[in-house]
């Protein structure tokens, strides 16, 4: 049941984060696989926190796009990490959010006194993302396969026509609409009113913001340097005119969402330790963070709800039976899967008629002030590797509320595909 | 198939034509894998003074096969020449009488070390007599075979042989770990910081932090500090995160990513100290980076790069460090020079300026941090083999690698266990000292 009150038998801390660099797909991951960048993103979180050889609870990761020789993609990293190889792993997958629902996972185990620590976290590669071969072909390849004299297999195989390899690339569109995300926001976009300038500043401050927290070294404790690179290879220098200047990429001729305020395809792993206060304390850690709480739900798209609105539905549902409001939380990490997208979540919440339709409010669920909001950048300026978005930003906002000081919270908000939304309820543990 | 002299050379083949054509055969030199013990025996010890005596006694406890005379020795492992009471040049051919026979027997891999006094007397003939010894034990150095190297301990009057930091120096030049370390003096000018506990771990319950350890040199730093029994952190640029990372893993290291030229570089190690409770006995300055061109047409960027990373990083990190609560006892600093730096090489102008540089910075650091019980030293590299200088054309990567009396490449390991010893609280006693290891490479001293 929603809007339950929960209560968690004990505290699940974040230690800290880990994640490579995000890259531009075909770009400098473009010659390593998920489970390389999955290895990579949990070896440095076991060389920063000393864990090697340590037996963990769980490690809970995924990846949206996975071959399917990658069944146990998040074992096979724990196989190639430097932790205990005895050490479980699953995993699971919820579109773009599931890095964090990975994080939950192994945060409600160490609630509930299952495990003391854990590893969340996620990865992607649309580098190398799988290409299926047609159903014909699959066809054929699985009699070649079975046959059992070398006759056989070649008049098996004799059957192939060239039809059959056309390959079928991935597609990112809702496989009940045929529409992809982009298109999908598009709509939401037009309905929503939200202009180019709104989500020009959305991109620009993100670029910004994020080459700022690079220049204060925020990142040195949260990044290991990967196949050469020490940043996120699409943040750049950008300005107001250079954003203004680009062509549409959604919504037609005058669509008002482009490459600039559109999250890039990008490679990317990233890793969450999480414990028991017990534990941090017997290895000598210091915890970042709380995690308070963690909510899901999704909106019905196929009958005309915004696609990637879901998380404007679970961020009021989590604060209430947490007895908060919008006005509590210290930082608010909305993804940036478009600009769009943010400014939509933003609208809606300060949409009276919304809030008394949609939340059952008595007005709008309220602000956020933009100070407030991705503080230190988001997908936009670092890059989205899907499931490895979730893993970054709680780190990121762990960090950032453990330096904000006592009592801070933080909203974390990630849209996923499927209509589905995913927040989380962060407190400072300082 | 590459083109490696010393391979094809260690062939049945090479040898044959090797002997034949009178090229050079390098030895496979033993390093401490091969041989662990700390001398090679037997062990010939030559000298008159009640020293000698202290000296020998020494090898004795430390299990080795001592004589006094080598006359019915096949083999010899070992020879200790102890000449600190000689007064005048001619005071040393008695000491020395056997010495020619029993160099002729040397094994595999065989250790020969003087011990005198530093040149530093008043007295014309004492001086002459114990500045002698430096020419003579260069030469010995140049005339062994098969891996035998030859180095020289200088001990300043008034420090007594028995010391922890003559014993340690000797320990060091005897043992496999300086294979690569010939034709060297080492000064000893103070008593020391004592012995350690466990010889098998000098390091134990110190703490090392090596800068550029990544890979090459600093990751085989970073292993042998460890092997030694330190606490390590290692600390590179944030772009070889991965091989930090992977490194950390390997050894059980801290790793901290981080380009030492930033301005607040020493103030980040400090935080990252305190963050973990820790205070640093042991700093190694390995990081470093070449930007080679001849000097008419190097710009100001390529200047600039080297100067900043070998040298002024390091001093910028050494202020805020030293003036920290994060240095413990017996602080050891060791700093990676090159011979480059001593003898000057075409198209490194800003290499040799940085590497000569860090030389007088250890120079005038060693007074002040031997206020506090402390070190600084310099390591000083010749041909090592590693990713950098693999890079160096085939036909002149030769030329280089034969350039020494040991007539091949040295390892990173080589370069690794003369920082360790230089880490150690024996090595107390050495001040400012840039200390080679190049196998005696023709340049320079």
């Amino acid at each position: 049941m929603i809007g339950e009150l929960v209560n968690h038998p004990r505290r699940a801390a974040i230690l800290g984060g880990n994640r490579i660099p995000f890259a531009r797909a075909g770009k400098a991951y473009r010659n390593v696989s998920n489970q390389d960048m999955l290895t990579a993103a949990l070896d440095g979180l076991v060389a920063r926190f000393s864990l090697q050889g340590e037996l963990l609870g769980d490690v809970a990761a995924g990846a949206v796009l996975k071959h399917a020789k990658d069944f146990n993609l998040t074992r096979e990293a724990v196989l190639g990490s430097a932790l205990d190889s005895r050490t479980p792993a699953i995993d699971l997958q919820r579109a773009c959010a599931t890095g964090l629902d990975g994080v939950a996972l192994v945060a409600n185990k160490i609630a509930l006194g299952q495990i003391e620590v854990g590893i969340g976290g996620g990865v992607d590669s649309t580098s190398d993302a799988p290409i299926e071969v047609s159903g014909d072909l699959r066809a054929i390849l699985h009699r070649a396969n079975s046959a059992r004299t070398t006759k056989d297999r070649l008049k098996a195989l004799a059957a192939i026509r060239p039809s059959h390899l056309k390959p079928s690339a991935p597609s990112a569109a809702e496989v009940r609409t045929g529409l992809n995300m982009g298109q999908h926001q598009a709509l939401s976009t037009e309905r929503w009113n939200v202009t180019r300038e709104e989500q020009d500043e959305i991109a620009f401050e993100s670029h910004r913001r994020l080459a700022a927290a690079y220049e204060k070294g925020f990142f040195d404790d949260l990044m290991t340097g990967y196949q050469g690179l020490a940043r996120d290879e699409n943040l750049r220098e950008s300005t107001m005119e250079k954003l203004a200047s680009l062509k549409p990429a959604f919504g037609g001729p005058e669509g008002t969402m482009t490459a600039g305020n559109s999250t890039p395809l990008s490679d990317g792993a990233s890793t969450v330790l999480i414990a028991s206060e017990e534990w941090a304390e017997r290895h000598g850690h210091q915890p970042l963070a709380y995690i308070r709480d963690v909510h899901t739900r999704s909106v019905d798209f196929t009958s005309g709800a915004d696609l990637l609105s879901a998380p404007a539905y679970a961020a009021p549902e989590m604060l209430a039976r947490n007895g908060l409001t919008l006005e509590d939380m210290d930082f608010v990490e909305i993804h940036e899967a478009f600009a769009a997208t943010v400014v939509m979540i933003l609208k809606a919440w300060e949409d009276e008629e919304f809030g008394r339709n949609e939340l059952g409010l008595e007005g709008a669920f309220g602000t956020v002030p933009r100070d407030r909001l991705n503080v230190y950048g988001s997908s936009l300026a670092a890059g989205h590797p899907f499931a490895a978005t979730g893993g970054r930003i709680v780190a990121t906002l762990a960090k950032t509320l453990y330096e904000a000081g006592p009592g801070k919270l933080g909203l974390i908000s990630i849209c996923a595909a499927g209509g589905q939304g995913t927040v989380a309820l962060l407190e400072s543990a300082r | 198939m590459k083109l490696d002299y010393t391979t094809f050379v260690r062939s049945a083949p090479g040898r044959f034509i090797a002997g034949k054509t009178g090229l050079p055969q390098p030895t496979d030199l033993p390093r401490y894998e091969d041989r662990a013990e700390p001398i090679l025996g037997p062990v010939l010890v030559l000298g008159t003074s009640d020293e000698t005596e202290r000296i020998a006694e020494q090898l004795l406890a430390w299990d080795g096969d001592v004589r006094r005379h080598g006359d019915d020795l096949d083999r010899i492992g070992t020879i200790v020449v102890v000449l600190d009471e000689i007064a005048t040049p001619t005071d040393t051919s008695s000491i020395l009488r056997g010495l020619p026979a029993a160099y002729k027997k040397m094994r595999v891999g065989g250790r020969i070390v003087t011990i005198s006094r530093t040149a530093d007397s008043p007295e014309p003939a004492v001086n002459a007599a114990r500045a002698g010894v430096e020419g003579f034990v260069r030469t010995l150095a140049k005339e062994a075979r098969k891996g035998t190297t030859a180095n020289g301990i200088v001990v300043d009057d008034g420090v007594a042989l028995t010391e922890s930091s003559v014993i340690g120096a000797l320990r060091f030049l005897l043992a496999a770990k300086s294979a690569f370390v010939s034709g060297q003096t080492l000064r000893v000018s103070a008593p020391g910081g004592g012995l350690p506990a466990r010889w098998e771990a000098p390091l134990e319950g110190r703490t090392a932090l090596v800068t550029g350890a990544a890979r090459g040199i600093g990751a085989s730093i970073a292993r042998t500090l460890v092997r030694d029994g330190a606490k390590v952190i290692i600390l590179d640029v944030p772009a070889a995160g991965s091989a930090l990372a992977d490194l950390a893993n390997e050894i059980g290291a801290i790793p901290i990513q981080m380009d030492i030229t930033a301005a607040d570089a020493g103030r980040r190690i400090v935080d990252e100290l305190t963050k973990r409770d820790l205070v640093l006995h042991v700093l190694v300055h390995n990081a470093g980076i070449t930007r080679d061109k001849y000097y008419v047409n190097m710009d100001e960027e390529r200047w600039n790069s080297v100067i900043d990373v070998n040298i002024a990083a390091q001093l910028r990190i050494n202020d805020t460090l030293l003036d920290s609560d994060r240095v413990g006892e017996e602080f050891r600093l060791v700093s990676l020079a090159s011979t480059s730096g001593i003898a000057g090489n075409a198209g490194q102008a800003n290499y040799a300026y940085s590497k000569s540089a860090v030389m007088g910075m250890v120079a005038a650091l060693a007074p002040i941090l031997a206020e506090r019980g402390g070190t600084a030293n310099a390591v000083a590299p010749g041909f090592i083999e590693t990713d950098m200088t693999h890079r160096i054309p085939p036909v002149q990567r030769e030329i280089f690698r034969r350039s020494n009396s040991l007539k091949q490449g040295g390892l990173p390991v080589d370069v690794a266990e003369t920082v360790s010893f230089l880490s150690s609280l024996p090595a107390g006693g050495c001040l400012g000292q840039t200390l080679r290891v190049c196998g005696q490479n023709l340049v320079g001293r």
